[in-house]
């Protein structure tokens, strides 16, 4: 009865994987509100009927009654999650939410498969974050200083990473983390973000020259303590931010080229400067070629094992032995899930992060505040190239960097700072429908001209905007309260 | 901007695709990947079957549900088939995985999943032919190796390495064999086995003066039984002396003096260049682990080096089947197809799953210096040093050669590579015989008897 029960669920799973991510981009198609929020009603009960299976279908396996409190507790976060947000934040991308619970749900589908000590750490620390992370869009909405405090988060940004360089103890030939009272924290997760406030904060008001080889250095600081700790990785992804945004806020192909070339030849630089770089192009080219060496194939292959082992259906919850993969909860959790859940949906979740990707980039194109604009699309560019190195490493596709899966992967400081981006993101979101609708509004009253042209100027203006974001701000409220209660 | 990262996102998805699609089954397949052992928890091993279907390796399993692999051909298919004791080898090692992988109906599989009983593997049908092996490997009485092919497709029909081991009962003398370092029995030297291809290797000499010189007429030389160059002397085996040979007289004596003095008068490096495309110093596209040939031979080297090396000595190492690919590349116009092992896999009740299309490898030469070497050969077994293949009733074309090795205390390893029905060729034979002595002393024989067995049944 449980081989029934668990070979129908592989393919429950996926069925409703593929239902909750072809929801991800059919709301798009939807006319009115209430379409839309009907598709991400859907959306909760795909996930909630997933998580439900999965969770039962590891019981029946393992009879463990940690995995009934599991689903229950997953369960529960995310209705609390959706009740929250539409108390709160009416206003905020339910997709967001939606996409944050379900790789969320992932996360602790396949770490309660591997470890239950770290998926309940995991939980404990998803659901600390998102308490802490609800404040932030009030912060974003309300305090106005955050776009002068650029040279703070220059020196926070480079002062952790400093610490870290300095501090760190060596972990897989890498220095990733600190420990303070024998909690350890990945500092570099936080300087993701104190990194893009930094260069849009340099570069919102003025693209001159000057601001872009400022951004240029405090860049390359980063990036070469980084390259100095051994954590290539994070380097990485703190480069293309800064490329992105650079290019969008100068619109000049030309820095965008030399940003690239530069990348390039540093790149070649650290090919040959560095044997633990060539080892890793090495290992690339054919990790089976060099299995047995020190820093070898023996990772990749063992993932590319798991994947090859999966196919395109997976083996099922505890069929498979994704134990066999190194680090499997952190840097190779996608051969993971790719085992026991299978290539299908590991396509999905694939498409479920770019459907994250698309929608902040989507908040970031409708921004007309520059530096908001910019935060949202360098936070968008480090999600997106995040997710590309780490699934590319662990399938081949790619060198491997020692990067972990966002929201996904096992890692208290990643979850709580991508939680924190998604909820910036969401913060940026709210603040954008309020400003739709003050531009509304103004039509409607056609006593004043335009929004305003550029920020900074007339406090006034400003002010009244607020105004009138408060007050359809609690006309919403109590309209959603309603409806999100009656659903 | 955006289209750049969506379109990293779906390079992504593509890789995905590609992996499951393409890269997948090699993979899976690595000797280094223990998943593979998962597998057999579910699925009863298929069985390894000749081409005409007899039985070459199967699993019993007997009341208690214990699974034995039975060879019931035993020490005559041992490498070629492989071994099941600690760890795999041949063809058990290398379609491991096609061997745990059941594409049984998809009803009874999902049945015997709910009644938890093992599905059953799917079975390979091999291009060995089961009595081609038996005679070759009862006409091998020395330490050496077999290989017979047919030339037009890359189907290894017979494929015998010695001294051999019994695949039944190997894990319980599994020490003894591996601490026997003298007979290295678990060693499949067909492919992977490195002698001095000697007097055989002439075909590729006589390649490389025919590209250098445009054409064979014109040759002469008068031999004296000995060459001396650089402070170093040739013999002729046996100190004979031919006396006068055009170029077709002295491949059929297999004449070392002329073909010293034609190395010493080629041009070296475009000498290791026809080498090279006869496939010495390169990868061959073989299943099975193979040893690479190597051919050192350049510009630098001394004349003593190049006599010996023009006559298949020297620093000069081949494997049985790469001189089998050789031979069938002459028979086959100069085309080399892919030898294969793996004709089909069916699933157990024989339904087919998959099957070897014959493939082009590589072309090695054009087609008129295929028929200029098919001539040369066919005068060594007319009148040279394998007359007795005359009397099998087919035209035959062939090389022999009686490589010398160590410390030449010891006989000569003995060989023969050629190719039957000349017209229209069929079979490749290629045979070494270990200090057997003259190559038509122990492999012409050997070959004969192959030869025959395929024409008489």
């Amino acid at each position: 009865m449980v081989t029934v029960i668990v070979n129908l669920s592989r393919y429950l799973i996926l069925i409703l994987m593929l239902l909750y991510t072809l929801q991800c981009f059919s709301v798009f198609g939807r006319k009115t509100d209430e379409a839309k929020r009907n598709v991400m009603r859907k959306q909760i009960v795909s996930m909630l009927f997933m998580d439900f299976v999965a969770f039962l279908v590891m019981y029946l396996q393992t009879e463990d009654v940690w995995m009934a409190y599991g689903c229950a507790a997953v369960m529960g976060y995310i209705i609390a999650v959706q009740v929250l947000y539409r108390i709160f934040y009416p206003k905020a991308s339910l997709l967001l939410v939606n996409n944050m619970c379900m790789l969320l749900s992932i996360g602790f589908i396949i770490l309660a498969r591997l470890d239950m000590d770290q998926a309940r750490k995991q939980y404990l620390i998803a659901v600390a974050g998102t308490l802490v992370s609800l404040a932030v869009p009030v912060i974003i909405r309300k305090v106005r200083s955050l776009k002068n405090l650029t040279w703070l988060y220059a020196v926070a940004g480079i002062g952790m990473l400093g610490v870290v360089l300095v501090l760190a103890t060596v972990s897989r030939g890498a220095k990733l983390s600190i420990e303070i009272g024998g909690v350890t924290f990945q500092l570099s997760e936080v300087v993701k973000i104190t990194f893009v406030f930094f260069i849009a904060g340099i570069l919102r008001t003025d693209t001159s020259f000057k601001n872009v080889v400022i951004a240029t250095v405090v860049s390359a600081a980063h990036v070469l303590i980084l390259v100095a700790s051994r954590d290539l990785g994070s380097a990485l992804v703190f480069f293309v931010a800064y490329l992105v945004m650079i290019y969008v806020a100068t619109k000049k192909l030309r820095y965008a080229a030399a940003g690239l070339a530069g990348g390039c030849v540093a790149a070649v630089g650290a090919y040959y400067l560095f044997s633990h770089v060539r080892q890793r192009v090495i290992t690339w080219k054919d990790p089976f070629a060099v299995y047995n060496e020190v820093g070898g194939g023996y990772q990749v292959a063992q993932s590319l094992f798991a994947v090859g082992a999966g196919g395109w259906f997976g083996m099922g919850l505890f069929e498979g032995t994704p134990e066999k993969i190194p680090i499997a909860e952190k840097d190779f959790v996608f051969a993971a899930i790719c085992e026991e859940l299978g290539g299908l949906f590991c396509i999905c979740m694939l498409l479920v992060c770019m459907s994250c990707f698309l929608m902040i980039i989507n908040i970031s194109m409708r921004m007309n505040n520059r530096f908001y604009k910019l935060i949202a699309l360098g936070l968008g560019a480090e999600y997106a190239f995040q997710v590309f190195l780490t699934v590319g490493g662990s399938i081949n596709f790619i060198p491997l960097t020692g990067i972990t899966l966002p929201l996904v992967a096992y890692g208290g400081s990643s979850v709580i700072a991508t939680i924190l981006v998604f909820a910036i993101i969401q913060g940026l979101y709210i603040l954008r429908e309020d400003e739709g609708e003050q531009i509304e509004k103004q039509k409607h009253k056609k006593d004043k001209p335009k929004k305003p042209g550029k920020p900074g100027r007339g406090n006034r203006r400003k002010e009244e905007r607020e105004e009138y974001g408060e007050k359809t701000l609690e006309e919403k409220i109590r309209e959603q309260t309603e409806k999100s209660l009656n659903w | 901007m955006a289209y750049l990262f969506v379109g990293i996102f779906l390079s992504l998805i593509g890789y995905m695709v590609y992996f499951n699609v393409k890269l997948k089954d090699d993979v899976i397949n690595s000797p280094y990947n223990s998943r593979q052992n998962a597998y057999e928890e579910r699925i009863v091993r298929g069985e390894i079957l000749a081409n005409d279907g007899t039985v070459l390796a199967r699993t019993d399993t007997d009341e208690e549900g214990n699974e034995t692999r039975v060879y019931p051909m035993g020490e005559v298919f041992a490498h070629v088939v492989g071994y099941m004791a600690s760890g795999k080898s041949g063809l058990e090692s290398s379609e491991n995985y096609t061997l745990l992988t059941s594409h049984a109906n998809p009803v009874e599989k999902v049945t015997n999943e709910f009644r938890e009983e093992k599905n059953k593997g799917d079975n390979l049908v091999t291009t060995l032919d089961a009595n081609l092996q038996q005679v070759a490997y009862d006409a091998l009485r020395t330490n050496g190796a077999v290989v017979v092919m047919e030339p037009d497709t890359g189907k290894i029909l017979a494929c015998v390495s010695k001294p051999d081991f019994d695949p039944n009962t190997l894990a319980e003398q599994w020490d003894e064999i591996v601490n026997d370092s003298e007979n290295s029995s678990l060693v499949n030297r067909a492919f992977q086995g490195l002698y001095p291809p000697g007097s055989t290797f002439k075909i590729v000499t006589a390649l490389s003066y025919l590209r250098q010189n445009g054409t064979l007429d014109g040759f002469s030389f008068d031999c004296e039984g000995e060459l001396t160059a650089g402070g170093y002397t040739i013999h002729c085996y046996n100190s004979n002396v031919h006396g006068h040979e055009d170029f077709a007289a002295a491949f059929a004596n297999s004449c070392n003096t002329a073909f010293s003095q034609i190395g010493l008068d080629l041009n070296r490096t475009e000498f290791a260049a026809t080498a090279e495309d006869l496939l010495f110093n390169r990868e061959l596209p073989l299943e099975l682990p193979y040893s690479k040939s190597s051919f050192t031979l350049n510009e630098s080297s001394p004349d003593a080096l190049t006599m010996q090396t023009a006559i298949g000595q020297g620093d000069t190492l081949a494997t049985p089947i790469h001189m089998a690919m050789i031979a069938a590349a002459v028979a086959n116009d100069g085309v080399a197809m892919t030898p294969y092992l793996v004709d089909r896999v069916e699933t157990y009740e024989g339904t087919k799953v998959r099957e070897t299309a014959p493939e082009e490898f590589d072309t090695l030469m054009t087609a008129a210096e295929a028929a200029t070497l098919t001539d040369l050969m066919q005068g060594v077994v007319e009148n040279g040093t394998a007359k007795a293949l005359q009397d099998v009733g087919v035209s035959i074309a062939g090389k022999t050669g009686s490589a010398e090795h160590g410390d030449l205390s010891e006989p000569a390893h003995s060989w023969f590579a050629g190719f039957s029905n000349v017209e229209d060729p069929d079979i490749v034979v290629c045979v070494i015989a270990e200090k057997a002595g003259s190559g038509s002393e122990a492999a012409v024989p050997i070959a004969r008897q192959i030869f025959n067995a395929y024409y008489n049944n």
